[in-house]
C-alpha cells in the first residue's frame, strides 16, 4: 500500500514537472508569437507609410509637370506675342523710315523752289524736281497768258529746242485741266506710251495759288528705269502745284519789279541831271 | 574728326541737298559738295575722303571722267566711287562699272536704297 502510493507521487511529480515544462515552452511560445506579431505591425505600418509617401510624390511631381507644362504654354503664347508685335514693329519701322525719307524729298523740293527770286532759276529747280526726284524725261513747263487764254511752254526737258503752238484754254487734255485746276493722270501703265504726243501728255499738274491757274507741268515720257508712279509722286505732284506755281508767280513779279525799279532808278537819275 | 568723310558731286543743288541730307543720316559722317569733275579734283587735292558719289551729266567734266581719272590716280584710285544717274539703261551702268564705279543707282533715288549702298562699301562688302 506505502509501495503504491510512492509510485504515484512519483507519476504526479513527473506530471507536474512535464506540465512545468509545458508551460515554460507555452511561455516561449507566446512571447517568440508577441515578438513576431510586434516585428509583422512595425513592417506593416512602415509599408503603410512607404505606399502613402510614395503617392504623395508621384502627386506632387504630377502637379509640379503639369504647373510647368501650364507656364511653357504661357510662355510659347507670350513668345508669339513679342513676335507678333517684333514684326508689327519692324513693319511700322519701315514705313515710319519711307515716310521719313518722302518728307525729307518734299522738304528738299520745297526749300529749293523758294531759295531764289530769279524765274529763270526757279524754272531750273523745277526741271531738276521732275526730272531727278519724279524721274521724268520728256517734260514742260507752261506758263497761262491771262491775255490770251494761251498756254506756251517756258522750259522743258527731252523736247528738243523746236517751236511748239500754244494751247488754248480748255483745249485738249492740257487745256482742259488748266481751265479746271484739277490735276490729269493717265490711267494705266506709264511705260506704254501709245497716244502719248506734245497734247496728250501722262501727266498734267496745273500750277495753282489758292484757286488760281498761273501754268501747268506737262510729263510725256519717264526714264526707263521709272517703271510706275510711287505714293511720294502723287504727294510730290501735289506739292509741286502749290509751290512751283508761288516760285514762279513770285519771282516774276521780283523780276519785273526789278525792271520797273531800274527804269525809274534811271528817270530819276536823269531829271536829277536836268 | 568725323569718322566719314564723303564727297557728293552733283551740278544740281537739289539733288546735293538731298543726297547730302541722307548721308547725314549716318552718324559720324561729314559731307561735302562739288559742283563738278574739276571742283571735285581739286578737294580731292586738299581733303581725304572715304566714298565719292557723282552724278555723270554734269558741265565741265562730266561724272565718267572723273572716275576715270580718280582710278587713274594712284593717290586716290582706292576711294570707292558710287555712280548715281538718270542714265538708267544696262550699257550705261555697265560702263560706269567698267571703269572702276563700286555701285551704281539710277535716280529716282531712294534714301534707303542709297545708304545700303553706302553701308555695305563702309563694311566692305561692295
Amino acid at each position: 500500500m506505502e509501495k503504491e502510493s510512492g509510485s504515484i507521487s512519483k507519476k504526479v511529480e513527473d506530471f507536474l514537472q512535464v506540465f512545468k515544462k509545458g508551460e515554460e515552452f507555452t511561455q516561449e511560445l507566446l512571447k517568440e508569437n508577441e515578438k513576431l506579431r510586434y516585428k509583422v505591425a512595425k513592417l506593416e505600418e512602415l509599408t503603410k507609410y512607404s505606399d502613402r509617401d510614395g503617392t504623395f510624390k508621384v502627386h506632387t511631381l504630377e502637379e509640379r509637370i503639369k504647373f510647368l507644362e501650364e507656364e511653357n504654354k504661357n510662355l510659347s503664347d507670350r513668345y508669339r506675342e513679342v513676335e507678333e508685335e517684333n514684326k508689327d514693329f519692324a513693319n511700322r519701322y519701315v514705313e515710319v523710315e519711307a515716310e521719313n525719307n518722302n518728307l525729307a524729298n518734299l522738304y528738299v523740293a520745297s526749300y529749293q523752289l523758294h531759295s531764289t527770286l530769279d524765274f529763270s532759276e526757279s524754272l531750273k529747280i523745277i526741271l531738276e524736281i521732275v526730272m531727278n526726284l519724279i524721274g521724268a524725261e520728256e517734260f514742260s513747263i507752261m506758263m497761262l497768258d491771262e491775255k490770251t487764254n494761251e498756254l506756251t511752254i517756258v522750259a522743258n526737258e527731252g523736247m528738243g529746242n523746236e517751236q511748239r503752238a500754244s494751247i488754248k484754254l480748255g483745249e485738249g487734255t492740257i487745256g482742259k485741266a488748266c481751265k479746271s485746276g484739277e490735276s490729269y493722270y493717265r490711267e494705266g501703265d506709264p511705260t506704254d506710251l501709245t497716244g502719248i504726243d506734245y497734247t496728250h501728255p501722262l501727266v498734267c499738274i496745273p500750277l495753282k495759288i489758292k484757286e488760281h491757274v498761273i501754268g501747268v507741268i506737262s510729263i510725256y515720257k519717264l526714264l526707263v528705269q521709272k517703271q510706275a508712279f510711287s505714293n511720294v509722286d502723287y504727294e510730290m505732284f501735289t506739292m509741286l502745284a502749290g509751290h512751283a506755281a508761288t516760285a514762279l508767280f513770285s519771282s516774276k513779279l521780283y523780276s519785273q519789279s526789278e525792271r520797273k525799279l531800274t527804269t525809274i532808278q534811271s528817270f530819276l537819275d536823269l531829271l536829277k541831271e536836268k | 574728326m568725323p569718322d566719314y568723310n564723303f564727297l557728293v558731286v552733283e551740278d544740281s543743288p537739289t539733288m546735293r541737298q538731298l543726297i547730302s541730307f541722307a548721308l547725314k543720316r549716318i552718324p559720324g559722317s561729314r559731307v561735302v559738295e562739288a559742283n563738278d569733275g574739276i571742283d571735285a579734283l581739286k578737294k580731292l587735292s586738299t581733303q581725304k575722303f572715304d566714298i565719292i558719289l557723282t552724278d555723270i551729266n554734269m558741265p565741265i567734266m562730266d561724272g565718267l571722267k572723273l572716275v576715270s581719272m580718280v582710278r587713274n590716280d594712284p593717290a586716290h584710285k582706292g576711294i570707292p566711287i558710287v555712280i548715281i544717274t538718270t542714265e538708267g539703261a544696262d550699257e550705261d551702268r555697265k560702263r560706269g562699272l567698267a571703269l572702276g564705279a563700286n555701285a551704281y543707282i539710277p535716280k529716282p533715288i531712294q534714301t534707303a536704297d542709297l545708304l545700303n549702298v553706302v553701308n555695305q562699301i563702309l563694311a566692305g562688302k561692295l
